[in-house]
């Protein structure tokens, strides 16, 4: 009962930070609203494992915590200078 | 045990709460940094009110060990990531609103 309210919950956030992202004026709003996402979702799932008993589940939020901050810190990489080198090798 | 399981609900509430006004913050804010405030804040809080709540469910298993791996691990990349947002906002030449002459 309460896993599901708290499920509920999570997807009505995660519709506003969509509506967001979708309709963001900058390209950081997007990349805000899309960390925000990854982050419930992470919730999402570590709740469902727990609703449904297969608490083996909870590897994979894990895993999508990891993936979800590289992935943000990646975007912000090419976002700010156009590719993906590190700041000490030019063009 | 009803006690932890009460503690554990407050908890859960609590998380969603906070994810929701997190939600309506970014949905209603007229700002990118006013936007990075309202969802910097609540989604780490949201994340750890969630995860020790669902930790107090399993009880002392393997799986609780993992909320907790993914409870560190939030706590740490979170403020990281939205520092680095506002840090690349910021070089890139994005001025808050309320910067700006009247």
């Amino acid at each position: 009962m309460i896993f599901s309210v708290a499920a509920f919950a999570i997807l009505v956030t995660i519709s506003l930070a969509l509506a967001r992202a979708f309709m963001g004026p900058t390209v950081y709003d997007r990349i805000l609203a899309i960390n925000m996402v990854g982050t419930k979702t992470v919730l999402l799932i570590a709740v469902f494992a727990v609703l449904s008993k297969r608490t083996d589940m909870i590897d994979i939020a894990l895993t999508y915590a990891l993936i979800n901050f590289i992935g943000v810190v990646a975007v912000l990489k090419f976002v700010e200078q156009g590719n993906f080198y590190t700041s000490g090798e030019d063009d | 045990m009803i006690f932890i399981e009460i503690i554990s609900w407050i908890f859960i509430i609590t998380g969603s709460l906070l994810g929701l006004a997190g939600g309506i913050g970014i949905h209603r804010f007229p700002d990118f940094y006013s936007r990075l405030h309202a969802v910097g804040i609540t989604d780490t809080a949201c994340a750890a009110a969630f995860l020790i709540g669902l930790a107090m469910q399993t009880g002392v298993s393997i799986a609780s060990l993992k909320l907790l791996l993914i409870f560190i691990f939030l706590f740490f990349s979170n403020p990281t990531a939205t520092h680095a947002l506002a840090n690349t906002a910021m070089l890139s030449g994005l001025k808050p609103e309320l910067d700006k002459e009247p």
